[in-house]
């Protein structure tokens, strides 16, 4: 039983790492490209990380992925700001069809 | 006090990592969680009497289910952007402002905005969060930052403050 349930987990987080990486492909700027990059890898890996919980349960195993679920997450959000944010402050683009940009007027 | 909770903290975690409660790990972890909490115990939160009050943990559990929730909810939402042929996108960056007050407050708050649907912390300036949109549904600042931060900031104010 707790194999099956660990497969879905670990199914659907794969499902959703290969989102993470169409996206990567098909969105147009670098922008958007870490929105994809970001929210649906995060999600993944948590995702098969917790697979691994419910196979292993409370043992050294599952502990061990269980903690990485919360250090993934914060180590994603924060590399995914610093990296947006340091490709606006090097001057890349943004997208063409990109309708508002209010942290232009805080640059110099 | 700010070292002693830090302590406390790092020592529980060692004991969740290496899952083992011999006399030998518990030296060890002890030994390590000293050291840590001595070199960084200075930086750390400027309020310790916080972790100690109970109300906090049952706030920091209803917001880890809505925050669960919204995890999943934006995971489909950038599934369907990517995979629909004609990509419906159209990014900005707009500006919102917060009441929150503490750094450790901000941190989460952007923390959870960067995780929930189509949306990106690129900067925080005193109060104001810079926030990049994948799909920028409505021109006014009232109705955007309460779609934004509506969901979060409530919880995270009854957390962190």
């Amino acid at each position: 039983m707790n194999d099956t349930i660990s497969l879905i987990f670990i199914v659907i987080g794969v499902v959703f790492d290969l989102f993470g990486c169409i996206g990567l492909i098909r969105l147009p700027d670098v922008y958007n490209r870490l929105q994809s990059a970001t929210k649906s890898v995060t999600l993944g890996t948590c995702s098969i990380l917790f697979g691994l919980f419910i196979k292993y349960g409370f043992s050294a195993i599952g502990m061990k992925a269980l903690i990485a679920i919360p250090l993934l997450f914060f180590a994603s959000t924060v590399a995914a700001h610093a990296l947006i944010r340091g490709s606006y402050k090097s001057g890349i683009k943004l997208w063409d069809k990109t309708v508002i940009d209010d942290y232009k007027d805080v640059q110099k | 006090m700010k070292y002693i909770t830090l302590f406390i903290i790092i020592f529980a975690l060692w004991l969740l990592m290496t899952f083992n409660l011999e006399t030998p790990n518990l030296i060890v972890g002890a030994v390590v969680a000293l050291i840590t909490s001595l070199v960084f115990g200075k930086g750390f939160l400027q309020d310790s009497k916080k972790f100690f009050q109970l109300q906090r943990y049952f706030w920091i559990i209803v917001y880890l289910f809505i925050f669960i929730w919204e995890c999943i909810k934006a995971n489909f939402d950038v599934a369907y952007r990517v995979l629909s042929p004609s990509m419906p996108i159209k990014p900005g960056i707009v500006k919102v402002k917060t009441s929150l007050k503490t750094d450790i407050g901000k941190t989460f708050l952007a923390n959870s905005i960067t995780m929930t649907p189509g949306t990106i912390t690129v900067d925080i300036i005193d109060d104001e969060f810079y926030i990049h949109w994948i799909y920028v549904s409505s021109e006014d600042p009232k109705e955007y930052t309460n779609k934004i931060l509506g969901r979060f900031e409530k919880y995270i104010k009854r957390i962190f403050e």
